[in-house]
């Protein structure tokens, strides 16, 4: 028998009994539903981070600081003066350490290593205030933005790194508070930045606002983000009457490389830094563990799918077993004319592998139909705080991985009757009442 | 005189151990020619089915030999038993065994299915099959809605369409009425003498068995007589 007529009439023998066939493809409906929802959840969430990580920072870029020390040990750690707290540009646990700053001899040092393309220091800025015109004045953050991160607009544009303008994006939280009527009406306006210089003077900063920022998962969403020449301003102003030195001491570093650097490379740089005493993070590094915990909980959640798809496999070997307890004086025949076992075994094979196919295809289709729905619903309503985010989302890597998990869950629920099938003697079949 | 096409010596056949073992086959050997037409006569029970068995490659025999054209069929394994019961046999049973819901056309390309043949060229001979048995304009009606005599020529059919050299009939006309019954009797010994094909009729009709060239009675496992009478059957 060839085996495309082995697959041929192992589906139309699938319908033979329709009621049996249909309630075992239900069974496996529902496994390969919530397969197919819970890894939609994982897909659309890691593809929202991913969406994200422009915001988080740009992808050739280092975050580095110096090593903590090896021998800090468990306890409290004793007061250096000079020590600066350790910065933070992505969300995470703060870690509570002192660690020594990093100075111009650092950032030398820095700009020497190899793989090194450029080095910036990462100013951090402490404004008191931002302020519209006579309006009222309102306590913002202002982030760190490194030429290659994009923040989520909601209106305008990217603040220009390389502009001699002072330019800033706002978040679209403050549009309303700052006087104006709607995000397009705050592009081009201008906003004063108020802070507290070395001194204890007020110092003030006028900027433009170019763009308008969403408010994403983490990152500069949530806060002022100033171009290059804002930031340059803002830090001058703030140090105005510090202390010497003060001024040449950061928390961090950004560290730029070649985008076209393989992991390897990376890594090698990494290494090449802890050598130096730095220790140094990329944003993948920030990202790894946000996605390791999405990853973690569809897991769980695909454990359960899985669990439904074993309960439904056990359906499949009970439908098989009394297909070929009936078809048992058929296969007699089969064999009698020649058929050989392993055709045999084939054909029930491929019976559950087609159940498995339309049961995981079906489960697969109404599925992503009710994702899609659901996640369209959701968005605009419970997670209506994150645009951009598609709570279910669908690849076809994913879809296929799945339905070929549902086949070969089917194959192996039927390779028990197709055997019992294989091994039946032509004469006891054909005795068979 | 030509190697006939097959040849039993000798064969035992045993079912079963100590207190339940049962001897269905002592010791028989015979031979069958090419061409002709043979009865295997006997009451249930007496091991004819046993032999038809045997003798179709369906099962192994305790001890004894059964050869087909000259080979011990013993010696044949896996594949080449296959194609050896694919290509030699075709079988006419009581109870038809035939797929209830698939059509005719289905029913009877079923041995060029299993033999791999081409699509095209199983409808073909299909048809051509059903077309010599006068139930073309059948070939695409369900099994079950067919009559009995209908049901038995379509297996008749499916028998034939391989184009065997031997065909098994096991009790053809039990389930038919006589008139059925005497209609497929002379489809099957027109298949005999027209085309050549080597009858092998196992049934406990004396009359069916009376008109085959040749008889063998079995009581008990064993061979009571056999016996020629091929002129009686030409001049009759």
């Amino acid at each position: 028998m060839k085996t495309t007529d082995v697959i041929a009439t192992a589906i139309s023998n699938t319908f033979r009994s329709k009621t049996r066939t249909i309630l075992t493809i239900l069974a496996i409906f529902i496994g390969a539903f919530t397969l197919t929802i819970t890894t939609g959840l994982g897909t659309g969430i890691n593809r929202y981070i991913d969406q994200t990580v422009a915001e988080i920072g740009a992808g050739d870029v280092m975050t580095v600081t110096h090593a903590p020390d090896e021998d800090a040990g468990d306890g409290p750690q004793e007061y250096v003066a000079d020590q600066v707290a350790q910065q933070r540009t992505a969300p995470g646990p703060p870690s509570g350490q002192s660690i020594d700053p990093i100075t111009a001899s650092d950032l030398e040092e820095l700009a020497a290593t190899d793989g090194v393309v450029s080095v910036e220091p990462v100013k951090a800025i402490d404004v008191d205030y931002v302020r519209h015109g006579d309006g009222t004045a309102y306590r913002i953050d202002v982030g760190s933005f490194i030429p290659g991160m994009e923040v989520q607009l909601a209106a305008g544009e990217q603040p220009d790194a390389a502009s001699d303008a002072l330019q800033v994006v706002v978040p679209v939280d403050y549009v309303e508070p700052l006087g104006f009527d709607d995000d397009a009406a705050a592009i081009g306006q201008e906003v004063l930045f108020g802070l507290t210089d070395g001194d204890g003077a007020e110092q003030t900063v006028t900027a433009t606002i170019v763009g308008v920022s969403e408010a994403g998962l983490g990152g500069a969403g949530g806060s002022a983000s100033p171009n290059t020449a804002l930031t340059d301003a803002l830090y001058a102003a703030q140090e105005t009457g510090a202390p010497a030195g003060q001024a040449e001491s950061y928390g961090s570093a950004t560290v730029r490389f070649d985008p076209a650097s393989t992991p390897e490379q990376v890594e090698a740089l990494r290494a090449d830094l802890a050598d130096a005493g730095f220790q140094a993070t990329t944003v993948d590094d920030t990202l790894g563990a946000f996605k390791t915990v999405i990853d973690g909980i569809v897991l769980v959640l695909n454990a359960f799918a899985i669990i439904a798809l074993l309960a439904a496999s056990f359906g499949i070997v009970n439908t098989l077993f009394m297909s070929v307890q009936e078809r048992t004086r058929e296969i007699g025949l089969m064999k009698a004319m020649g058929m050989g076992s392993g055709r045999v075994f084939g054909l029930f094979s491929s019976e559950a592998t087609y159940i498995g196919l339309l049961g995981s295809l079906v489960g697969i289709g109404v599925g992503m139909l009710a994702g899609t729905v659901v996640g369209g619903a959701l968005s605009s309503t419970l997670l209506a705080d994150l645009p951009g985010l598609t709570l279910i989302a669908f690849d076809p890597v994913s879809i296929l991985t799945i339905v070929l998990l549902v086949m070969g869950i089917a194959f192996v629920a039927g390779s028990l009757p197709a055997a019992r099938a294989a091994r039946l003697n032509p004469i006891d079949a054909l005795r068979y009442e | 005189m030509a190697t006939p096409i097959l040849q039993v010596d000798d064969l035992h056949k045993t079912y079963g151990r100590g207190a339940t073992r049962f001897d269905a086959l002592k010791g028989v050997s015979f031979e069958v020619r090419e061409g002709e037409s043979l009865a295997i006569v006997g009451k249930s029970g007496s091991g004819k089915s046993t032999l038809m068995h045997l003798l179709a490659l369906l099962d192994q025999p305790t001890t004894g030999t059964v050869r087909l054209a000259g080979r011990d069929a013993g010696t044949l394994r896996g594949r080449e038993l296959n194609r050896a019961r694919n290509r030699t046999f075709g079988f006419v049973f009581q109870q038809f065994f035939l797929t209830s819901n698939a059509s005719v056309l289905e029913n009877v390309i079923l041995p060029l299915k299993i033999a791999g043949v081409g699509r095209a060229e199983r409808r073909r001979r299909g048809l051509a099959a059903l077309a010599q048995l006068e139930l073309e304009d059948k070939a695409r009606n369900r099994a079950s809605d067919l009559s009995g005599g209908q049901k038995q020529r379509v297996v008749i059919a499916r028998a034939l369409v391989n184009s065997p050299q031997v065909i098994f009939a096991d009790e053809p006309t039990g389930n038919l009425d006589s008139a059925t019954g005497a209609v497929v009797e002379d489809i099957l010994f027109d298949l005999n003498r027209e085309q050549g094909i080597t009858l092998i009729i196992v049934t406990h009709d004396e009359e069916l068995a009376a008109r085959c060239d040749r008889r063998i009675h079995m009581r008990d496992g064993l061979l009571v007589e056999a016996s020629v009478d091929a002129e009686e059957v030409f001049a009759a």
